[in-house]
């Protein structure tokens, strides 16, 4: 098969369309027969970037592209930035205010989640810029 | 067991989709009201024992595909909740019980 594209954009502050894009992408997964395992991480791990870019960047994209080997996805965002990657990245850090909390976010979770649900992860961050993160899961 | 069994034994009430109850069986039982914990700790078929009852909760069960989420302790559940929870299938049901107790109650049936 040719690979697959698709492309979700997901709307910044506005917490009731959360969740769509990872929704459809599942749903897209399950349609072409990938195994539950593989389908359960990519959704988890887009369901973590589409509230980040919610929560912390106001709104982005988010670009897939589906081989039968690689599942690969983009999450861009024109949002601020992450000044310092790696404390981001540890689990419990989280600049998220107390309204977010009180939706039950903010967990610090995001970024480490999506870490341990995907084969490879790079983020790409300007502050003042915008926020890119690379993934690939592969299908074993 | 199913959903149904189990809101018949530990005394649930259904506020979603009880139609589908009686197809939905239970592997298990996970307790946590922090959304992205739960999303990376809930596993399929779980029941989710949970306070939070808005619209990202359904995604939640949505994603991690648990059996039904029953909000504890009389915990309210949104509009936008509820009508999502109807349109993606999501089992919901009510108790004034604890999570404590209900999971409790799923592990003495166990
Ligand atoms: N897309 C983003 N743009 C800007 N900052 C981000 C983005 N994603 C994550 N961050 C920063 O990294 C922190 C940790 O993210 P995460 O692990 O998802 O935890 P949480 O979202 O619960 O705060 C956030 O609190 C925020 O400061
Ligand atoms: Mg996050």
């Amino acid at each position: 098969m040719d690979s697959i594209k698709l492309h979700y954009d997901v709307s910044g502050n506005d917490f009731t369309c959360a969740g769509e894009a990872s929704g459809k992408i599942k749903r897209e997964l399950k349609g072409l027969g990938f195994p539950n395992d593989i389908i359960r991480n990519v959704a988890i791990a887009v369901y973590e970037g589409e509230i980040n870019m919610v929560i912390h960047a106001g709104g982005g994209v988010i670009d897939v592209e589906i081989t039968p080997e690689c599942i690969s996805l983009d999450l861009i965002d024109e949002g601020p930035g992450i000044p310092d990657i790696s404390l981001a990245m540890k689990e419990g850090f989280s600049t998220a205010p107390e309204n977010v909390r009180q939706l039950g976010f903010g967990a610090g979770m995001g970024l480490p989640n999506i870490k341990k649900y995907t084969d490879e992860m790079v983020i790409d961050s300007e502050v003042g810029v915008g926020t890119t993160i690379h993934l690939k899961v592969f299908v074993k | 067991m199913t959903v149904k069994d189990f809101a018949q034994s530990a005394d649930l009430k259904f506020i979603c989709n009880e139609a589908l109850a009686s197809e939905r069986n239970i592997d298990g039982c996970y307790c946590g009201d922090l959304l992205s914990w739960v999303m990376s700790k809930a596993k399929e078929n779980n029941l989710w024992l949970t306070v939070m009852g808005n619209i990202n909760s359904i995604g939640v069960a949505v994603l991690t595909d648990v059996a039904c989420i029953i909000l504890t302790e009389n915990a309210p559940l949104d509009d936008n909740a509820r009508e999502k929870a109807d349109s993606n299938g999501v089992i919901i049901l009510t108790t004034d019980k604890t999570s404590y107790e209900v999971a409790a109650q799923y592990s003495k049936l166990q």
